[in-house]
């Protein structure tokens, strides 16, 4: 696509729509959003940005290859669902560790591994979906 | 406790991801290996605390049944573990003969390490939705595995594989959705009790029956079986053993597990369209052997009419005849993948598995020859291998019945898979080969051979050891069947665990 208008606005769209991507997946915590949903945004910017300037150019930009971080994503979320394990947990079992407090109310932040699962979920929709839609463009 | 049951799942998973990310180096390939390994490993601690505890559950994230997934292992769920893990261990080690380096930089190791998770997984849920999405785990990763290597061939197949599958997908979610509406619950043991005490029977047979196609499809019975021979004789060797092995038995445990668990309600009825399926897969499958030529699609055909029996072992619904079917599925997984490697290996040496063009394995490869009578030996049922004492209890078990048919068939059944098994010995083995060479393995390196020629000869060791000393081996399925048929423990320990 040779749009000269498209051009200078995906870069500016797809940026936004990057960090808007970002934003749902720390969102999703304890409001509607999510590593999923995250992740399907976040796919969405690279796919306009390689509408406007070529897949080619668009992995370029992404740096490392769709496959590779939607497998690196499914070994976060496992792990992350694994680290019950040291807490006598079972499988997928929330861990929390909360910052200047002992529950939600009372603490400044928590650190856990629901987010850190949710980053892997993020991984593999991001990754997932940009290597079917590469494989398409290139194919036309 | 939990993480027995979550490891057999959890290694092959953790494997596919490595696996993945080293998939264009030689170490990729050890790293399946290892990961099979493990897995074997972790399959093995589960089945010692099985054989301990009878039945043992886990609650993931600690969320209580009904509510939340739960995994659980009674004997059969055990059993199948193991088995799986036995038979992705050999196909592993046969992979590294015959699967070319282009194909495994396309991360072919991950998607097999993907396939036994899923089906591992398939096998120790105890929640239908969960089971639901282990078959689409299993089903993606088996569509990339057929179509994997490239080819017209391939793709044909593959699109056939994948839309019959597809279909079979459908009807089994929407038998999902109407169960959860009627008992409003997924757990299955839970489920149980639901089930019997919902006001609208009729309803609950209907479902039934769409789960009996759904799982149907899955495992191959007559009239659904098209799919399997249009499919399995175009993929790698190592790829349509572990299909052979283990993908249509996923449906057959899941019958096994829906029809003595959940829809017991109207046994007269359900079972009984169950026996007549059976009767005719058995059937038709060993007809439809007659007539190929192939190596693979005799061994394709095959599969479905071992189906019958072991889906007839369900359909009787006594104590021996589960106990026949569960024995069954267990024999019939190690020898029909042994025959697909075997296929590979005639492949190697004669060049083709059209049996019309090869011949005169017996002479050059006496070894391969010996390997290969015992498992089809075993698959047609002579004494004392392992389909004698599988044939033999499920016939018994007819008898006992009084069902003079039933036992009619599967004899007769049992009589024409030797037709078959003596026309691919006498075509590829016996017989000269038709352009007058003595077929050597061409261009294969020894390690290649060898690394095929292991699983082989330790499959076959195994079918022996089943045959001659198959004493343990029936009292597993015996208690296996006394699960099946009274789950009070699978019940209890899935509602009552405390994490």
């Amino acid at each position: 696509m040779n749009s000269v208008i498209f051009t200078a606005a995906a870069r500016l769209l797809v940026a936004l729509m990057f960090v808007f991507s970002l934003f749902m997946l720390l969102r999703g915590h304890h409001l509607p959003g999510g590593g999923f949903i995250g992740g399907l945004i976040g796919a969405v910017s690279f796919i306009v940005y390689s509408l406007a300037c070529g897949p080619a150019e668009a992995r370029k930009a992404l740096r490392v290859s769709p496959e590779v971080i939607a497998m690196l994503g499914l070994g976060i979320a496992l792990l992350a669902g694994m680290f019950a394990f040291f807490m006598g947990d079972p499988l997928f079992t929330g861990q929390w560790y909360w910052v200047g407090g002992d529950s939600y109310e009372t603490s400044v932040f928590s650190i856990n591994t629901v987010l850190v699962f949710d980053v892997g979920v993020y991984l593999v929709v991001l990754g997932g979906i940009l290597s079917l839609a590469y494989a398409f463009e290139e194919e036309t | 406790m939990s993480w027995v049951l979550v490891m057999p799942i959890a290694v092959p998973f953790l494997t596919a991801v490595v696996a993945f990310l080293a998939r264009s180096l030689p170490a990729g390939r050890w790293i399946s290996l290892a990961g099979s390994v493990l897995t074997l490993v972790a399959s093995a601690v589960l089945m010692a605390a099985v054989l301990d505890e009878g039945v043992i559950a886990a609650q993931m994230s600690n969320w209580d049944a009904p509510f939340g997934i739960t995994l659980v292992a009674d004997y059969l769920s055990a059993v199948m573990v193991v088995i799986t893990a036995i038979t992705g261990l050999a196909t592993a080690i046969y992979a590294l003969g015959e699967i070319p380096e282009e194909t495994e930089a396309l991360g072919f190791y991950a998607l097999f390490q993907t396939l036994i998770a899923g089906v591992t997984g398939a096998f120790l849920t105890g929640d239908l939705f969960n089971l639901y999405v282990w078959f689409e785990v299993m089903l993606i990763a088996s569509f990339s595995l057929l179509v994997i290597g490239g080819g017209k061939e391939r793709l044909d197949a593959g699109i056939k594989y994948v839309a019959l599958n597809l279909v079979s997908t459908l009807i089994f979610l929407s038998g999902i959705g109407l169960l959860y509406g009627v008992t409003g619950t997924l757990n299955l043991a839970d489920m149980r009790d639901a089930v019997a005490e919902a006001e609208n029977q009729g309803l609950i047979t209907v479902i039934a029956m769409m789960f009996m196609v759904g799982f149907g499809v899955k495992a191959a019975v007559f009239p659904l079986f098209f799919w399997l021979p249009a499919s399995y004789h175009t993929p790698y060797f190592a790829i349509s053993a572990v299909f052979a092995g283990l993908l249509t038995k996923v449906g057959v445990y899941a019958l096994m597990r829906m029809f003595t668990l959940v829809f017991v309600g109207d046994v007269g009825f359900t079972h009984e369209i169950l026996i007549w399926v059976s009767l005719l897969t058995m059937f038709t499958g060993v007809i439809g052997a007659a007539a190929q030529t192939d190596f693979r699609k005799i061994l394709s055909f095959h599969i479905i009419s071992q189906i019958g029996y072991m889906t007839l072992g369900l359909a009787l619904f006594t104590p021996l005849a589960l106990m026949g079917g569960v024995f069954y599925l267990v024999h019939h997984i190690i020898v029909k993948a042994n025959l697909f490697f075997v296929a590979g290996l005639a492949k190697q040496y004669a060049g083709d598995t059209d049996l019309n063009r090869i011949g005169g394995l017996y002479k050059s490869a006496p070894l391969l020859a010996a390997l290969f009578i015992i498992p089809a030996f075993s698959l047609a049922g002579f004494p004392p291998l392992s389909g004698f004492w599988a044939k033999y209890l499920i016939v018994k078990a007819a008898l006992e019945l009084n069902m003079w048919f039933v036992t009619f068939v599967s004899l007769l059944v049992g009589l024409l898979t030797i037709y078959s098994m003596t026309k691919i010995w006498g075509m590829a083995f016996w017989k000269p080969h038709p352009d007058g060479i003595d077929p050597t393995p061409d261009r294969a390196p020894a390690r290649v051979t060898a690394a095929m020629i292991v699983p082989i000869a330790g499959l076959a060791l195994m079918t022996i050891i089943i045959g001659f000393y198959p004493e343990p081996f029936v009292q597993f399925a015996e208690t296996a069947a006394t699960q099946l048929l009274d789950p009070t423990d699978y019940v209890t320990t899935v509602l009552g665990v405390q994490p």
